[in-house]
């Protein structure tokens, strides 16, 4: 097994061999999960913050559970209610809380760039759980991991990403990702909702969704992100239904096997009908919620191992 | 039934040719063309055009109809009525109706009024909600309803990043946005152009240099988006460079002048003629005449009225107060012919810009006289002179700058897809 990141703070620093493997390892949690006693003492006596800078309910959750289901002692820190409002800066959050010795910290913050910061100040290992409009990594390992189960393999896959792509960390680290591991990638949407730059990603780019979606393997939709748009990107939400929210005329576009995803929450009505949501033939949603416990035990697993390690190599003086 | 156009003198923008010669129409569209003295087949109806000018419709871009909200001013039938009898077999509306064509809602609504007329009518949308530059419009619905193209009219959007977003939306949709290049801050409250005249009358005056300010932010917005574009009214000499730069650097761009700006200048206001009112105020004659230069170029691409009906009560006040704009279906061919007896321009050039650009940049298959085109014709007498009577005027307002005009080019018939709409039958 490799895996040799010290945090973990977005795809773009894993090489193809460390996402298997953090994968693999998922995939034993995810059994470890489905058991009735749910438990296991990976990170018994290390100390866990959850440190969300932005409003979340699901991923927080998420990483919560995962840290007790390994026997972490877990925190919630509700940052956007507590310190911040009274003026301090990221960076004394960040020097406080290292002052409490946790070992791992999971942060998510509205800044692009902010967890990288917080990163450099602190001396235990780092999650990104989500910076801005910059990376989402869990959220791209748990897909992936739901991609595998669904199809067998993470490679050689036709994806269709669509919607809101320029304000979306999903769909960046994703982007990362399923490149890395060598897979078609499309990206369908308006234009105003398209990155700028997006021809140079070594993607394919479709304004037109029912072209976009001919053939696809998977069909990632993204949540319109209206707390992160300053107006005027998208005319009407009915407008936005009509032309990029899937349905099941634009879904039989895509290969007759296709997954939909969707990294939640859904705006049902605008980018996905709610008949395809709930479709269990298709739909995927529920298995990514449950991926992505599991993704996470083993992403805090890896770097509680790597940060041990390195705890161990300092004590000998090797470091 | 078949038609012969026979003795005509075709006018083809396409070639730019003018040459004697007759015309075949069958099932309402161009079937060919031969001598001009080519037998009739069996059954055909014969028109002798007697040696007159038979030349494409016009396509006259920007025509304001009174519905919904002024049709005391016009109605979609007083409007076609007008446009039948001055050589106009497509128009295409403007959106900025009381309320304005912002939902497709409001577009079927007009679509549905304009069966009304006589000739062929094209929408265009407005490109933000109630025109106030805040939001932009449904795009996408209103092409699939078959809006033709986007804009806010003389409302220029103040907002560059509202604009830019509007713009990249449309360029995804392949949908074309009509700006009106102007400075907004600086015409503001403007309504001549500056100089001696407008400080001698003491009337408030913009310099055109607002109009070159305007274009050449629309264009940095085109270049970065890659949206297609079409200023409405070009009218200074001092914004050619521009759009000459904008076009050699392969922008998607073309652009329009008024008839009006083409054959009056600043000192027909004269005392305060609220008829000679518009929006961008008329120029220099320098500028006229650059402009009629720029057209004879091929550089401005679209001549049209700006028909612009305006009721008694809106002109009668002070020049500053009155409504800006002129009714121009009925007399914008002849005031073309100024242009043409002028020696300026040409025919073929003239239809160019009167109906050939305007049909192709709005992606319609009129405006031409090849085979498969619709017959949307008119057949005029470049030469007949007459007196401008402006209550002779079809529509239901009257406020045009020529009357009492002496003026040439007398239409003797309009046909619509190969259906007589004007004149007396053969």
């Amino acid at each position: 097994m490799t895996f040799r990141a010290r945090h973990l703070l977005g795809i773009d620093h894993l090489k193809p061999d460390e996402i298997v493997s953090l994968l693999d390892l998922a995939e034993d949690y995810v059994a470890l999960n489905r058991r009735t006693v749910k438990h296991s003492d990976a990170l018994a006596g290390l100390t866990q913050i959850n440190m969300f800078f932005e409003n979340s309910t699901r991923t927080q959750a998420s990483f919560e559970l995962a840290g007790k289901r390994l026997g972490a002692d877990v925190m919630n820190m509700a940052v956007s209610q507590s310190s911040v409002k009274k003026g301090e800066t990221l960076i004394d959050t960040a020097l406080t809380l290292n002052a409490m010795q946790p070992d791992l910290l999971v942060v998510r913050h509205p800044h692009s760039g902010a967890v990288n910061l917080l990163a450099e100040k602190v001396n235990c290992a780092v999650i990104n759980a989500g910076d801005g409009r910059h990376e989402h990594p869990t959220q791209a390992l748990l897909d992936a991991l739901t991609i595998r189960r669904a199809k067998g393999r993470l490679h050689r896959l036709t994806v269709a990403i669509c919607g809101d792509i320029a304000h979306s960390r999903v769909a960046r680290s994703n982007l990362i990702l399923l490149g890395k591991m060598e897979n078609r990638i499309r990206l369908i949407g308006p234009a105003t909702l398209m990155p700028s730059g997006a021809s140079e990603m070594g993607v394919e780019l479709y304004e037109n969704m029912r072209e976009g979606l001919k053939g696809a393997d998977v069909v990632m939709m993204l949540r319109l992100q209206r707390e992160r748009m300053d107006g005027g990107f998208i005319p009407s939400e009915r407008e936005y239904f009509h032309r990029w929210g899937l349905d099941a005329e634009k879904l039989a576009m895509a290969a007759p096997d296709a997954i939909v995803m969707h990294p939640g929450p859904m705006n049902r009505g605008i980018e996905i009908d709610g008949t395809i949501a709930d479709d269990i033939n298709r739909s995927v949603i529920q298995d990514q919620v449950e991926m992505g416990v599991a993704v996470r035990m083993a992403a805090l697993d890896l770097l509680a191992r790597n940060l041990r390690a390195e705890r161990g190599r300092m004590a000998l003086g090797e470091v | 039934m078949d038609l012969i156009f026979s003795n005509a003198r075709l006018i083809d923008p396409e070639t730019l040719s003018d040459a004697p010669g007759s015309l075949r129409v069958t099932e309402g569209r161009i079937a060919g063309r031969g001598a001009p003295d080519e037998a009739a087949p069996e059954g055909a109806v014969v028109i002798d055009c007697g040696g007159r000018a038979l030349a494409p419709g016009l396509v006259d871009w920007g025509v304001k109809i009174g519905e919904p909200g002024e049709r005391h001013k016009e109605s979609f039938r007083s409007a076609g009525r007008a446009a039948a009898a001055g050589g106009v077999t497509t128009m295409i509306a403007r959106p900025d109706t009381m309320p304005p064509i912002d939902t497709p809602e409001a577009l079927e609504f007009v679509t549905r009024r304009a069966q009304d007329a006589p000739v062929n009518i094209h929408h265009m949308a407005a490109l933000t909600k109630s025109r106030e530059g805040r939001e932009m419009v449904e795009i996408g619905f209103l092409t699939d309803l078959g809006a033709v193209a986007f804009t806010d009219g003389v409302r220029v959007v103040r907002d560059s990043k509202l604009l830019s977003r509007c713009m990249t939306y449309a360029r995804g949709l392949d949908a074309l946005i009509v700006g009106h290049p102007q400075d907004a801050g600086l015409s503001q409250g403007a309504v001549a152009t500056s100089g001696k005249f407008a400080s001698l009358y003491g009337i408030p005056s913009v310099s055109p240099m607002a109009e070159v300010m305007g274009l050449d932010r629309d264009l940095a917005l085109v270049g970065m988006t890659g949206c297609r574009w079409h200023a409405d009214q070009i009218t200074t000499a001092a914004a050619l460079p521009a759009l000459i730069r904008a076009r050699e650097a392969g922008l998607d761009v073309t652009a329009g002048i008024s008839i009006h700006h083409l054959t009056l200048n600043e000192f027909d206001v004269g005392d305060y003629r609220t008829f000679f009112r518009f929006t961008p105020p008329l120029r220099s004659e320098d500028d006229r005449q650059a402009m009629v230069q720029a057209v004879a170029d091929g550089l401005i691409d679209v001549i049209a009225s700006f028909h612009t009906p305006q009721d008694e009560e809106s002109k009668r006040l002070p020049f500053e107060a009155a409504a800006p704009g002129a009714v121009g279906l009925q007399t914008l061919l002849p005031a073309a012919m100024r242009l043409y007896h002028q020696g300026g321009l040409s025919l073929p050039q003239l239809w160019r810009a009167l109906s050939l650009n305007p049909a192709r940049r709005l992606g319609l298959s009129s405006g031409r006289l090849s085979q498969g085109a619709p017959a949307d014709l008119v057949l005029f007498d470049p030469d007949a002179p007459f007196l401008m009577d402006r209550f002779k005027l079809l529509s239901k307002s009257k406020n045009t700058p020529f009357d009492g005009a002496r003026m040439q080019g007398r239409i003797l018939g309009t046909w619509a897809a190969g259906n007589r709409v004007f004149g007396e039958p053969a």
